[in-house]
């Protein structure tokens, strides 16, 4: 039971990290068309940062700086870039963003090295959770953090794009652009604060996930592929479907990774006789932990075959 | 105005970016073809392992090894008068295909000697690719010093002639450990946890192979193997090895796989000893830390608090110089039994010096060695090790942790020697 739950809070940590990170990419996404190829790579430049102004402030300056740093970076790339490929439509801003994500790799790597940096958990959140631990269930206090972190932009982006005015704009762009211009609204100043608030955001999981992972080069990529699938599977643009596939993901990291189950094992359990002399038995006696892997590909494989929107998107084209 | 000064600094950055590598490539073509002079002769190594990637921290700190490795040599004239040898690094991601791509340059650039070390599957794509060009290019064969790939198949059904060992193979090192761990009795519930590939593979057979016969009453709680570099996170394992109850895990994880899976396990309280191959190489110690104490072990052809051998003062040059920790001895004992081997044959011609390999004799760092001439596997001893708190006779700080190796048992050659299955080819001596 104490490894159920512990193994389920480890898969709920890292799904909410994902959030973070699917929910900038599907609100960019919904609204300006743009697929950010580079929105990983700024999840990793969030970590570096972070590591910079650490190394001189301390984690609790850069949880702040890191993530507003990043915000402008964002809106420079959307206004000086991205608004001016705009115009050739679509596919050029997708190779805009492509390219933009190798630049941003090597300039890391340039600046910081190949290597992994030494960005630490801060001193005071470096334990287990002790209320936890009455149960057995070691559990680090960083993760809990960082779950209350994403936990904390859930809300406040829920409050918003509600609550505010400019939220109430920006879901009014994401249907009818032309039509809010007209009413007198900036769009293109609208749709800059939403690229740099997404990439503020992917900065902020990188400020959070850069400590307690690794720190290194190619943290963008091992993030960015799985964030394309958590934000396909949610339904492209929708928020909630975004939350929704992040936790499954998450979770079917955590218990798919660990998991001894194959079908050669489950077809023993119910009296068959699979052994080496099956036909494919290399294949049946595959683990669940071995393919693990695979597994979020799988879901995008399955989900664009069975409901290509989505779970919760509207979109049908 | 503003607007084109960000545009330019990007491209510049990106340029820049490209520039770097394009140096990296024509830095390496241009010092190509160093005359062979009879005065002064250089042999140039190419070093095949990652610069970039999970694995690039540990491919930076070993080749400072090498080039420090290399350094003494040159400075001892340990090649012969006029002989020097250089570094050539060339980066292979820590994968299979991008080593085979790297071996051809090496191929092109006229390099004959190569040394690899990380990662068994490069190592076996390697020694396929050397024997296939040695075989159509007799004149320009390629001898492979691997320093640290430990797949058993390497001397064995897949031994070359070309290839040799300086590390102790997994079966070498599984029966020193096994040793150890027959007499303790604390040992009830092993774990295994391993990297998905060859390396693992075999770490994970050759331990429950042992297990079963020396100590038949341990159950092995788990046997779990994880894609190679790739996973961040650690704690889902360390969740299930607490939930199989595991005293003792047993892992043959290097680099981050290794810091990454003790850090888990220290952030999730995991109540466990570690049985470890690879605990000493760069970063491991540091995660370990104060945790680790007394439970974290290692396996290993040396660490720096033996006595009795040269290795402790170029431990200590090696930490001067890089601080860093010099772990990886095979570094200096390839070298330096290349070295011998080109002084004694006064050729730097690789078939000559490969036949002056086998067989031969030496002291380094750590002790006497012999390269065994059925299936040039390395025959050297082995150290069981704990981590301990610096003091006494363990005075050498590990990566500035306070804590370092205390021998407990010292494994003279013979104990971890193991029979080989290798039917050598070997090529006409010229």
């Amino acid at each position: 039971m104490e490894a159920l739950v512990s193994q389920a809070l480890y898969g709920i940590s890292y799904g909410l990290l994902l959030f973070m990170l699917a929910a900038g990419l599907t609100l960019i996404f919904s609204m300006m068309g743009v697929l950010n190829f580079a929105h990983a790579s700024f999840y990793m430049l969030g970590a570096y940062v972070a590591y910079q102004i650490s190394s001189w402030l301390g984690f609790w300056p850069a949880l702040v700086l890191a993530p507003l740093a990043l915000f402008f970076l964002g809106a420079a790339v959307e206004r000086w870039g991205l608004r001016r490929v705009h115009k050739w439509g679509h596919l050029p801003e997708l190779l805009f963003t492509f390219g933009l994500s190798y630049i941003i790799v090597e300039l890391v790597q340039v600046i910081w090295g190949r290597a992994a940096v030494a960005y630490r958990v801060p001193p005071e959140l470096d334990g287990p959770v002790r209320w936890l631990q009455r149960y057995d269930i070691t559990f680090p206090e960083y993760r809990m953090f960082m779950m209350a972190v994403a936990v904390a932009i859930l809300i406040a982006l829920w409050l918003i794009l509600t609550r505010t005015r400019i939220g109430l704009v920006i879901q009014a762009a994401l249907t009818h652009p032309h039509q809010v211009e007209a009413l007198g609204h900036n769009v293109p100043r609208v749709f800059m604060l939403v690229f740099g608030g997404g990439c503020a955001l992917a900065g902020l999981a990188g400020v959070v996930g850069g400590n307690a992972f690794v720190t290194e080069p190619a943290m963008a990529s091992t993030v960015g592929a799985i964030v394309f699938v958590v934000i396909v599977v949610g339904g492209m643009g929708s928020l909630a479907g975004a939350f929704i596939a992040s936790l499954a993901i998450g979770l079917l990291e955590s218990f798919g990774k660990v998991s001894d189950w194959s079908v050669a094992k489950l077809a023993t359990s119910i009296g068959l006789v699979v052994d080496a002399g099956t036909p494919g038995y290399d294949v049946l006696k595959l683990t669940l932990s071995q393919v693990a892997p695979v597994l979020p590909y799988l879901v995008l494989v399955l989900i664009l075959i069975v409901r290509p929107k989505g779970l919760l998107g509207t979109r049908e084209d | 105005m503003k607007r084109r000064h960000i545009i330019t600094g990007l491209a510049t950055a990106g340029a820049l970016a490209f520039a770097s590598y394009a140096m990296a490539q024509t830095k390496s073509a241009a010092s190509k073809s160093a005359p062979a002079t009879s005065a002064t002769q250089t042999v140039r190594i190419a070093y095949i392992d990652p610069q970039s990637g999970p694995f690039a921290g540990v491919g930076a700190n070993l080749l400072k090894h090498f080039q420090f490795s290399a350094d003494l040599v040159n400075a001892q004239q340990l090649a012969g008068p006029g002989v020097k040898f250089e570094m050539a690094a060339f980066d292979n991601k820590a994968s299979p295909q991008e080593t085979l791509t790297a071996l051809k340059q090496v191929i092109d650039q006229g390099i004959r000697y190569v040394v690899q070390g990380q990662g068994s599957g490069a190592a076996l794509a390697l020694i396929d690719a050397i024997d296939k060009h040695n075989e159509r290019n007799p004149n320009q064969a390629i001898v492979f010093l691997n320093y640290a790939a430990v797949d058993p198949d390497l001397t064995n059904s897949k031994c070359s002639f070309w290839h040799f060992r300086f590390d102790a193979n997994t079966d070498m090192k599984m029966e020193a450990l096994t040793a150890y761990i027959k007499d303790r009795s604390e040992v009830k519930n092993v774990f295994l946890i391993n990297q998905n590939y060859s390396h693992g593979h075999q770490v994970s057979r050759v331990a429950k192979e042992l297990l079963a016969r020396k100590r038949p009453d341990v159950k092995v709680v788990g046997d779990d193997l994880h894609p190679l570099g790739q996973v961040r996170d650690f704690a889902p394992y360390i969740a299930k090895m607490k939930a199989a109850n595991a005293d003792t895990v047993i892992t043959g994880n290097w680099g981050p796989d290794l810091a990454l899976l003790v850090r888990a396990a220290r952030e999730a309280g995991l109540n466990a000893n570690f049985y470890t191959y690879y605990a000493g190489v760069i970063g491991t110690p540091t995660a370990v830390g104060p945790a680790g104490e007394n439970r974290m072990h290692m396996i290993s052809y040396w660490h720096p608090n033996i006595t009795g051998y040269p290795g402790e003062q170029i431990y200590l040059d090696f930490k001067k110089r890089f601080n860093e920790e010099f772990y990886t001895v095979a570094t200096y004992t390839s070298l330096t039994l290349l070295a011998d081997a080109m002084k004694r044959t006064g050729s730097t011609d690789p078939l000559r010096v490969a036949y002056a390999m086998e067989g031969a004799k030496l002291t380094s760092m750590h002790g006497d060695i012999e390269m065994r001439a059925s299936d040039h596997q390395l025959l050297q001893p082995l150290w069981l090790s704990s981590w301990t708190k610096v003091g006494g006779a363990n005075k050498h700080d590990i990566e500035k942790t306070g804590f370092t190796w205390a021998t407990a048992v010292a494994y003279p050659t013979y104990v971890a020697t193991q029979p080989t299955s290798c039917n050598m080819k070997r090529p006409a001596r010229s």
